[in-house]
């Protein structure tokens, strides 16, 4: 993986939360286990996975709610992996999060103005006379009407306190903004416009996205890149062009066979089908060898044993996957 | 709507216009407006709409489980040919033992957690009526066999387990072989794996369907998604504030949508095929207090014509089986 103008490289990042200890030995859960990707500016890096696989500790570790247990994080060149407490407030101003569900994100005792108000005051964005007119301008920008500033959260629908959110990230003029399952909550009616705002915002100001999400064909339509999580480790990371094209990993195409789809033409997504079968393991308990080795159809012997390194699938080394067959086939 | 009379002795349930009205602090939210709706024997059926949009309302009332703060205001509900609304206690505990069954969308709230799954599950065969139902060993049995036809592993070793023992997915497959463990005319499925993840979403989904289809029930599938419905079910009803809005195969509504908020739905999906996102429905869903006069579509519709807003259009056939409530299909789809 080639670095020079990316915003965020990962790399080797891993976190273990402790869990209660059986007799004398300790358990951790493997949350993330060894994961490595970057992100360019004014990309959408989609990471993408079931519950459990980790992929919200890899955002909450890159805005600094957790600190890694090892491995990497740099921002412009700047590691990053100290606790949110830590790091210097201009850093946080330039790191973002959107939460998956606005009804507990946003504080019901505030009303939208002061909580639009409430990073211009912290990381001095304008003078306080200006205050109103910065909020009103971030509410432009989401579509917001003016008057919603004197309402509170409560009276809003899923999708306006999703733009409030939203609104809430770029009021510091951030560089990345983690969108944790942003819509995930939402109708699809509702999805379509914020998604639409999102990739209109990206466009208008240059963000990069850490687009975490379960849902893969909302990412067809969004993300440059994809990511495939599977128990903490990254399972196939490609352009999602070539990721949708010719899915490799194993878990990929489980994946993309086990998507509900509304005509046709998508079917042709889906072409090997793979049955879908077994439950993602405990990360606490992680198979031997390949971590997908309880659900795969092709497992073989070695997939008990070794765990399988990342392999480039293109000469530029954009699409990798972890997988043995893939390494046999070269 | 007048299509399937030759079929009426066929329906397991017909909604006939019904009409349903919650009380709130602030007065009655017309919810149900007008609801028609009929399930044939072993056809499978999807409700699809959005949140708020009465789908569960519309169930519930079959399953005669509304909350107390519901009031009918008109219509009926016939089950097998006889009015549900004007049943008695007792005929009612009857079509809850052995005529209808709910899968309801979270397992862990429908699932007792104090209880073994095969306590939980023996109760509702000793409910049931069936021969031999208040023998322990028959239910003993009954459960075994019900779990194993899930495709559960290990089914006597799963029935000492507790609810919260168990995964998401396994925990749905317990609701599934709990609905099916007694013959049932009906079984309403309510966003069953609307909390699951994708892969596990297509084994329960996979599951229902055939338990569904071997013990011969209908089913009403109650579901957010549009692929969810046309992976599962025969017929589809769009359901839009209150009203359905368009039902057809489910094979000639994706072919060809035709109510305008159908289309708008439908192009709010993202798909895998790529080619971007249509930029969402505008507007919000109308306030129940005091919904539109008219279509309640109306405010949001592209396609809006002054007679839209004085009285909700009909169902018109479209095209054979392919009902839509919309002034535009007033002659068919040519217009």
């Amino acid at each position: 993986m080639k670095s020079g103008n990316d915003i965020l490289v990962v790399e080797d990042l891993k976190k273990y939360f402790p869990v209660k200890t059986k007799g004398k030995q300790e358990l951790f859960v493997k949350a993330i286990d060894g994961v490595s990707f970057s992100l360019k500016p004014g990309e959408t890096l989609g990471l993408v996975g079931e519950s459990g696989s980790g992929k919200s500790t890899v955002a909450y570790d890159v805005v600094g709610m957790y600190s890694p247990t090892s491995g990497s994080i740099r921002f412009k060149g700047r590691e990053i992996g100290m606790l949110l407490r830590e790091r210097p407030l201009p850093l946080k101003k330039e790191i973002q999060i959107v939460f998956q569900d606005p009804g507990t994100s946003l504080n019901p005792k505030r009303t939208v103005y002061k909580i639009l108000e409430l990073p211009l005051r912290i990381h001095k964005i304008c003078e306080p006379k200006d205050y109103v007119k910065y909020v009103a301008r971030l509410m432009d920008l989401v579509e917001l009407p003016y008057e919603y500033m004197f309402k509170y959260p409560s009276a809003l629908g899923g999708g306006e306190r999703q733009m409030v959110a939203i609104a809430r990230a770029l009021a510091t003029n951030p560089q990345l903004i983690v969108l944790d399952e942003p819509t995930s909550a939402l109708d699809v009616s509702v999805q379509a416009k914020i998604i639409n705002t999102l990739l209109r915002l990206q466009k208008e100001m240059n963000l990069s996205y850490l687009f975490i999400t379960h849902d893969l064909s909302l990412m067809r339509n969004v993300a440059s890149r994809v990511a495939i999580m599977y128990l903490g480790k990254i399972a196939e990371i490609a352009p999602t062009e070539d990721f949708f094209r010719s899915p490799r990993h194993p878990y990929t195409k489980m994946l993309l066979s086990s998507i509900p789809v509304v005509s046709p033409e998508e079917e042709k997504y889906r072409p090997e089908r793979i049955e879908s079968r077994g439950e993602i393991p405990s990360p606490v308990n992680v198979p031997a060898g390949c971590s997908f080795n309880t659900r795969c159809p092709f497992a073989m012997e070695r997939c008990l044993k070794e765990d399988p390194v990342p392999v480039a699938l293109d000469a530029e080394g954009l699409h990798m996957a972890r997988c043995h067959l893939l390494e046999m086939r070269g | 709507m007048e299509t399937h009379i030759k079929e009426q002795d066929n329906r397991v349930v017909d909604v006939k216009n019904l009409f349903i009205s919650f009380r709130t602090f602030k007065g009655y939210t017309k919810v149900l407006n007008g609801v028609n709706l009929h399930v044939r024997r072993k056809e499978k059926i999807a409700i699809v709409g959005e949140t708020g949009c009465g789908k569960t309302t519309t169930v519930y009332a079959i399953a005669q489980i509304l909350a107390k703060q519901a009031r009918v205001d008109g219509g009926e509900i016939f089950f097998k040919g006889r009015d549900s609304l004007r049943m008695n206690e007792k005929e009612l505990k009857q079509l809850r033992a052995s005529g209808i069954s709910v899968i309801f969308q979270d397992p862990i709230a429908s699932l007792n957690p104090v209880f073994t799954i095969g306590d939980q599950m023996a109760e509702v065969i000793r409910y049931s009526g069936i021969e031999g139902a208040r023998d322990p060993r028959v239910q003993r049995e009954r459960t075994v066999a019900a779990l194993r036809e899930t495709s559960l592993p290990d089914p006597e070793r799963l029935m000492e387990n507790y609810p919260f023992q168990l995964s998401g997915g396994m925990r749905q497959r317990i609701c599934i072989a709990m609905s099916l463990a007694t013959p049932r005319d009906l079984v309403i499925a309510d966003e069953p794996t609307t909390n699951l993840d994708v892969t596990i979403q297509d084994q329960v989904l996979k599951i229902l369907r055939q338990r569904v289809e071997e013990k011969q029930s209908a089913l009403i599938l109650i579901t957010h998604s549009l692929g969810v419905a046309r992976e599962v079910a025969d017929r589809i009803y769009v359901m839009y504030a209150g009203n359905m809005v368009e039902t057809a195969g489910a094979e000639e509504l994706f072919r060809e949508c035709l109510h305008p908020y159908s289309r708008g739905l439908m192009s709010c999906i993202p798909k895998l095929s790529g080619g971007g996102i249509a930029s969402g429905i505008p507007g919000h869903l109308p306030s129940y207090y005091a919904p539109p006069p008219g279509c309640r579509f109306e405010p949001r519709c592209p396609h809006a014509m002054p007679r839209c807003k004085q009285a909700m259009p009909p169902m018109y056939e479209a095209a054979p089986g392919h009902c839509v409530a919309c002034y535009l299909y007033e002659r068919g789809t040519s217009a």
